[in-house]
This record gives structure tokens, C-alpha cells and sequence, in this order.
């Protein structure tokens, strides 16, 4: 055969190909091979203590017994608090870091603060919140409490995703907008907001999720140990979800006899959790609809 | 001679921080004509033209000097309000930039902000400015479908319609054809000669038989100087300045 | 003249093409007046053949370089100068053309003038021809140099032509006059010299439009000294 180093090299480049895509590969399965293994150790052992009775009722027999209620009333009202008040706040800010500060030292320092601000551990927010809005504003060990904390926490998530999806839309609709003669201030609420709505709202289903799941922050803000009545109004103390399960597998007085229990409540937060992001990711999908560019 | 003169340039400088766009420009546009600006990239032509609507105020750390006149009124004067400057002066993008929205809500989104509320009334509004820019026929029946679904010229045909449906007194266009094939390129041409009746016209354009065949006036820039402006017809068979020459004729660089 | 190259080396090649075609075409024409005017003067049946026959190759030409220029308006859309190059080129070409077909005239004139004994001798009509020529000449030099000096000289020497011809005419209507049998002759020769003059109107015409490629003026229909 003639000599053609074409094919040679052609031939190296296939196989180098063929490694890249065999690592890539096998980093996706060990990923969902340990996401099955979580999941699926959860399901196996908490899916024998899901029952109506255990979705309706409070604990009952110093919480050896009894459903988990409360606490999913209390997680519910804690998470949607949190995003109540961080999406709100973090969007404005997103918009006026993006659209009106004037990019300079400042919004950088700014910036580099809030991405620290994502990176602190959870407990810090949680001791945050006690001295701050249980101690010095007196909110008390309440849901308001709580909700504030976990909106801390969320926020910077919630502005950087923010500033993403309002930097990733088009210049030319801004543009397009001013040249009409509309107002800066118009052309944010109309154009720019709308448009981003789908990226901001991934944003806040991150939020959503980790808002969910922490335990720490809520642990000295807002969690009950036990408590068997509903709350009725957001200056009470509420269980939780994430905090049931901790008090339950360190805390309670018959650790391995409630351990169904503690399975139990891990799933309905993680299905809690999915549903959520579901209905999240459902009302993106519906925003989405015609909107490519 | 005043009066034909919608908007007159006066010894204008542009810079971007520290580097100059535009060297003491000095011209006038004339009212219901068609005025083509052309010149190598980066001559200073478009800078010009995001000038005359204050779309250069977006930028940070710009600085103009000189003075623009629009009808008599310096639009870089201290009470005057960008705003209104630009919706009596609109303005066409290279790139076809209608609003993720359906057709009709595009054409309205301006005039509903400035007020007009009588459903009656916008629906005029919409059937005028798409016949204007020749795009009713084709979209009559589909007002509500998202813009996004049409095609790059029907595009900017609506990009055209929603710039007349503020009633501007003069319309620029960036480039408006640089994205085009030549049929809807054509079809926008045809548009301009129509629109000039109406309303008065400024177009940046790369494309210098274009520039022949829409014009009435032309002006060439270089490195950010006005360096000729005439008739287009004398501009094209007989100009006065060798740059202008070279340009034209395919003998620069 | 210094002159910028265009960003494309074919086009401008193409337009170099067409003013060489063009260049040849007028040094063709140039030898077809003096090699006619010869066979006048030499009484030369066969040299006039010859011409008649050799105007096929710039018939030929003509038609070559016409569509070379309908192919660079077609393909380059040229401008400004090069716009005013190329229609001048079509009209030079055209003017060629035509005082080829007049020599082609002239030398079927000199071929029935063969057939009878000189009239007289010829004085005039060979400075009228060398003069057309000349003009025929200069207007391409112009053309090359850019010489509007030259353009607006060969645009003068239209009216020496005109007053020859007219010269010419007076002496042969006595000769005529004088004696009926000339009368033949006689005509035959002032066609020749009325072709001649009309050889020097094209010769005219080219340099006008030279003028309007240098300047982008356009001088046609205008008497020569009104400018400078």
C-alpha cells in the first residue's frame, strides 16, 4: 500500500474519538448509577410506610408512631414563603445590576459578594436568622422567621440565575424597543421581563428545590420539634420536613424503631421536591411556547 | 432652502472614550428624500445614524460634541427628552428584530404605551402600517401568529410596520437588507421609494448599487469624515473627491 | 497617470483588456484611412480591394469588444470612473466602427475613379485625410493619457476638415461647370471628400466623449473653444 498520511492520521483521530466519548459515557452511567442507587435505597425502604394515614396525621406516641403531616404543611408554607420573598427582590436586583448600574468597581464587588454569599454553608444562614429576624426583629421561632432565612439563602441563586436570563436576552429587542420611543423603564417590564421569565424561573426551581431540602437554617428559625396543630398564622412554629428526619434519626427516643418512618418522610420530601420542579419546569415549558428567537 | 432640511448636522465629533468616531461632520438631510450614507466598516456612518435618534446615549462612556437640529430643535439639548425624539425619528436594525409576540401585538406595542386604547383604533393602525410596508396581504390572516414564525423579510417588513405605526417624521434603517436575499431586498427598496412620500428616509447600507438604486442624496464617510456629499447620480458616474472615486469604483484597500 | 489598482485584479484586468481591443481596433482603423487615401492617390485598384476586404477584421473587433463591455456592465457593475470608461468605450467603439465602413466607401469610390483618367491632381484631399486621421490617432492618445488638452484639440481641428471640404466643393462645382464630362469624376471625388469630413464628425464625437470620461462633462453638441 502507498504511503497516505491521511489515513494514519485519520485513523488516530477515530481513536482518540472513541476514548474521549467511552469517558464521557461512562461518567453519565456512574452518575445515574449512583442517583438509582439513592433513589431506589429510599423507595425500598420507605415506600412500606406511605399510607394516607401517614400524608394526614400528626405524629402520635412521642413520634413513634402517626403520620408526618405537620411537617409537610410546614415545608410547604416555609418553601413557598422563601420564594415568596427572594424572587421578588432578587429579580429587581438582577435588573438593576444588568440594566441599570453602571458597570464598574462596584457592581463588581457586588457581584463577587453575592457569589460568596451562594458558597456560605447553610448553618451560617441559620444562625444569621436567629440573630437577626428571631432575636434582634423579634420575629420569634416562627415561619416567618424561616421563610426569610431559606429566602436568604436562595437569593443569590435566584439573582445570578436572574441576571443570566435577562443578559441572555437579544440586545435587538431592546433595542427595538427604545428606537419606538418607549421608555427604558416600559421596555424592562415589557420586553425584557417577559422574555426572561422561562430562565428566571429555572433559576428559582433551584432555589425551590435547596429551599425544600435545608435543614440547618430552619433548625434555630422556625422548626418545631413537635408540634401536633397546624400552624395559624406565620409568627407560629412549624415542623418540617428535613428537620422531622433529623430529630427523628438522631434525636427521638426509639432511633431504629422509626426507621420506616424516617424513610418514609425522606421520600414524600424528595416527591415533594420533584413535584415542585415539575410544575415549575411545566409552567417554563408553557411560557416557552412560540418564544424562540 | 431652510425649510427642505429636516434634520441638519453641525460640526459634529463622536468618541467612544478616547477614540474619535466622527471628525466634524457637518450635513443636512433633506425632507422626503431618500439620504444614503455609505463608506468602508467603521467609517462612522451607523455612528452617525444611532446619533440623529440618541440610540448612542445607550453606550457608556460616549461624549458627543457639535450640534444636531431636528425640525429647528438641538436633540441634544438639555429639556429635551430622548424619548420623544425617538418616536418621531424610528429606526430599522440590520438584523430583523420583531418581539417574541404574535404579529399584531408587535405593531401595537407602541402605540398602546403612548395610549391609544379603542381596539378599533389599533386594528387601523395595524392594517395601515402593514400596508405600508407591503406585508398585509400576506399576514392578514395570521395576525395572531407568533412574528418569530415568519420569514427574514416578511421580518423586517414587520420590523418596518411597527416603526410606522408610531407616525415617526423620519425613518433610519441600519443596513435593513443586509440580511436578505435579494427578492424580499427588493421588495424593501420598493418600499422606500414608496415611503419617501410620506416620510423621510436615512439608510446606512454596504451595498452601494443599492445605495444607487433607492437614493437621492448620497454621502460617503472615511475614517469617520464626511468626505462627499451630492446628488447619488453624481456621486455614482462622476464624483469630485479621488477617496469617493476609489471607494465606488472597487479600488480601495 | 497614477492610478489606485482595484481590490479585484480580474476586473481590473478585463477593463485593461477592452482598452487594448480598443486601441488595436483604432490602429486598425488609422492604417485603413492612410493605406485608402494611398490607393487614391497611387490609383491602386488592388490596394482598395484589399482594404474592402480587410474591414471584415474590424467589423470582427467591433463586435468583440461591444460584448466585453455588455459583460463588465452585466457582471462588475461599474461606477464613476469606470462607468464613464466603459460607455466611452462603447461609443469609441461604435465611432470605429463606422469610419471603417467609410473607408470601406472611399476605396469603392477610388475603384470607379480607376476606371477614368485623373481629373486633376489631388492637393487638398490628401491633407484632409492625413489631418482625419490625425484626429483619429490623437483621440486615442487621449484616451490613453487622459489628455484632455489633446481631446479638445482633435474637437478644433473638426472645423480645418469642414473648411477643406467646403474648399474642395467650390473647386470641383467650376470644374463642372467648365466641362459636363468631369461631371463623373467630379462627383465621385467630392463623396470622397465629403466622406472624409463625415470620417473626421466620428473622429469629433470620440473626442467628445473622451472629454466626458475625464471630466464626467458632457461636451457633445458644444463647439470646441467654448472651453479651455
Amino acid at each position: 500500500m502507498t504511503a497516505d498520511p491521511f489515513r494514519i492520521t485519520l485513523r488516530r483521530r477515530y481513536r482518540s474519538e472513541r476514548i474521549f466519548f467511552l469517558t464521557l459515557r461512562l461518567a453519565v452511567l456512574l452518575i445515574g448509577l449512583v442517583m438509582l442507587a439513592i433513589f431506589g435505597y429510599i423507595f425500598a425502604n420507605g415506600y412500606r410506610a406511605i399510607s394516607w394515614e401517614f400524608l394526614t396525621t400528626p405524629p402520635s406516641d412521642s413520634m413513634t408512631k402517626g403520620g408526618i403531616m405537620p411537617a409537610i404543611v410546614g415545608t410547604f408554607y416555609l418553601t413557598v414563603g422563601a420564594v415568596a420573598f427572594a424572587l421578588p427582590i432578587g429579580v429587581a436586583c438582577a435588573v438593576y445590576l444588568t440594566e441599570y448600574a453602571r458597570q464598574g468597581t462596584f457592581v463588581r464587588l457586588l457581584r463577587i459578594g453575592i457569589n460568596c454569599l451562594a458558597g456560605v454553608p447553610s448553618v451560617v444562614f441559620g444562625l444569621f436568622g436567629l440573630g437577626f429576624f428571631v432575636v434582634f426583629l423579634k420575629f420569634g421561632s416562627s415561619i416567618l422567621s424561616g421563610a426569610l432565612t431559606l429566602g436568604a439563602l436562595i437569593l443569590p441563586t435566584i439573582i445570578t440565575a436572574a441576571e443570566e436570563a435577562i443578559k441572555a436576552v437579544p440586545q435587538t429587542f431592546r433595542e427595538a424597543s427604545l428606537a419606538l420611543g418607549v421608555s427604558k423603564w416600559r421596555t424592562v417590564s415589557r420586553i425584557v421581563l417577559p422574555t426572561a421569565l422561562p430562565g428566571i424561573l429555572t433559576g428559582s426551581i433551584l432555589g425551590i428545590g435547596r429551599a425544600a431540602g435545608e435543614t440547618a437554617p430552619i433548625m434555630f428559625t422556625a422548626a418545631a420539634f413537635f408540634t401536633a396543630r397546624l400552624p395559624s398564622s406565620i409568627f407560629d412554629e412549624v415542623m418540617a420536613l428535613p428537620y422531622h428526619v433529623y430529630v427523628l434519626a438522631t434525636a427521638g427516643t426509639a432511633i431504629e424503631e422509626t426507621r420506616p418512618l424516617q424513610y418514609g418522610t425522606v421520600l414524600v420530601l424528595a416527591a415533594l421536591v420533584a413535584g415542585i420542579n415539575l410544575f415549575a419546569v411545566l409552567i417554563r415549558g408553557y411560557m416557552r411556547r412560540g418564544k424562540r428567537w | 432652502m431652510e425649510n427642505t432640511l429636516i434634520i441638519t448636522v453641525e460640526n459634529c465629533n463622536f468618541y467612544y472614550g478616547t477614540y474619535r468616531a466622527l471628525t466634524d461632520v457637518t450635513m443636512g438631510f433633506e425632507r422626503n428624500r431618500v439620504t444614503a450614507l455609505i463608506g468602508p466598516s467603521g467609517c462612522g456612518k451607523s455612528t452617525l445614524l444611532r446619533l440623529l435618534n440618541r440610540m448612542n446615549d445607550l453606550i457608556d462612556n460616549t461624549r458627543v460634541e457639535g450640534r444636531i437640529f431636528f425640525e429647528g430643535t438641538d436633540i441634544y439639548g438639555k429639556e429635551v427628552d430622548p424619548v420623544e425624539i425617538r418616536r418621531r425619528i424610528g429606526m430599522v436594525f440590520q438584523k430583523p428584530n420583531p418581539f417574541p409576540k404574535s404579529i399584531y401585538n408587535n405593531i401595537t406595542y407602541g402605540p398602546r404605551l403612548m395610549g391609544v386604547k379603542k381596539k378599533s383604533d389599533l386594528e387601523a393602525l395595524v392594517e395601515e402600517s402593514l400596508k405600508q410596508a407591503v406585508l398585509w396581504d400576506e399576514v392578514k390572516d395570521i395576525l395572531g401568529r407568533s412574528a418569530m414564525t415568519l420569514s427574514g423579510g416578511q421580518q423586517q417588513r414587520l420590523c418596518i410596520a411597527r416603526a410606522l405605526a408610531m407616525k415617526p417624521d423620519v425613518l433610519l434603517m441600519d443596513e435593513p437588507t443586509s440580511a436578505l436575499d435579494p427578492i424580499s431586498t427588493a421588495k424593501i427598496e420598493e418600499l422606500i421609494e414608496a415611503l419617501k412620500k410620506e416620510l423621510t428616509i436615512i439608510i446606512v447600507t454596504h451595498n452601494m448599487q443599492q445605495a444607487a438604486r433607492i437614493s437621492d442624496r448620497t454621502g460617503f464617510f472615511y475614517l469617520g469624515r464626511l468626505i462627499e456629499y451630492d446628488d447619488t447620480a453624481k456621486i455614482f458616474t462622476n464624483p469630485q473627491v479621488k477617496q469617493t472615486e476609489d471607494y465606488i469604483t472597487g479600488r480601495f484597500g | 497617470m497614477e492610478e489606485r489598482r482595484h481590490t479585484s485584479r480580474a476586473y481590473e484586468r478585463e477593463l485593461q483588456e477592452v482598452k487594448e481591443n480598443l486601441l488595436y481596433l483604432g490602429a486598425l482603423t488609422e492604417k485603413a484611412i492612410s493605406r485608402g487615401i494611398q490607393a487614391l492617390l497611387e490609383r491602386n485598384s488592388e490596394l482598395a480591394r484589399e482594404i474592402i476586404e480587410g474591414d471584415g477584421a474590424i467589423d470582427r473587433l467591433d463586435r468583440e469588444i461591444e460584448e466585453r463591455c455588455i459583460r463588465l456592465l452585466a457582471l462588475r457593475q461599474p461606477a464613476a470612473r469606470d462607468l464613464r470608461f466603459i460607455t466611452t468605450a462603447i461609443k469609441i467603439n461604435g465611432h470605429l466602427e463606422r469610419i471603417g465602413d467609410m473607408v470601406v466607401k472611399i476605396c469603392e469610390k477610388v475603384l470607379l475613379l480607376n476606371e477614368e483618367p485623373q481629373l486633376k491632381p489631388y492637393i487638398d484631399l490628401p491633407r484632409m485625410a492625413e489631418i482625419a486621421r490625425g484626429m483619429v490617432k490623437e483621440s486615442l492618445d487621449a484616451l490613453v493619457g487622459e489628455d484632455l488638452a489633446l481631446a479638445n484639440k482633435v474637437r478644433g481641428d473638426d472645423e480645418i476638415v469642414d473648411r477643406l471640404n467646403e474648399q474642395i466643393f467650390r473647386e470641383l462645382l467650376t470644374f463642372m461647370m467648365e466641362d459636363p464630362r468631369t461631371i463623373h469624376r467630379a462627383l465621385l471625388i467630392m463623396q470622397i471628400s465629403k466622406t472624409l469630413e463625415r470620417i473626421s464628425d466620428h473622429a469629433k464625437g470620440m473626442a467628445d466623449m473622451i472629454v466626458y470620461m475625464i471630466t464626467g462633462r458632457n461636451v457633445r453638441h458644444e463647439t470646441a473653444d467654448t472651453e479651455t
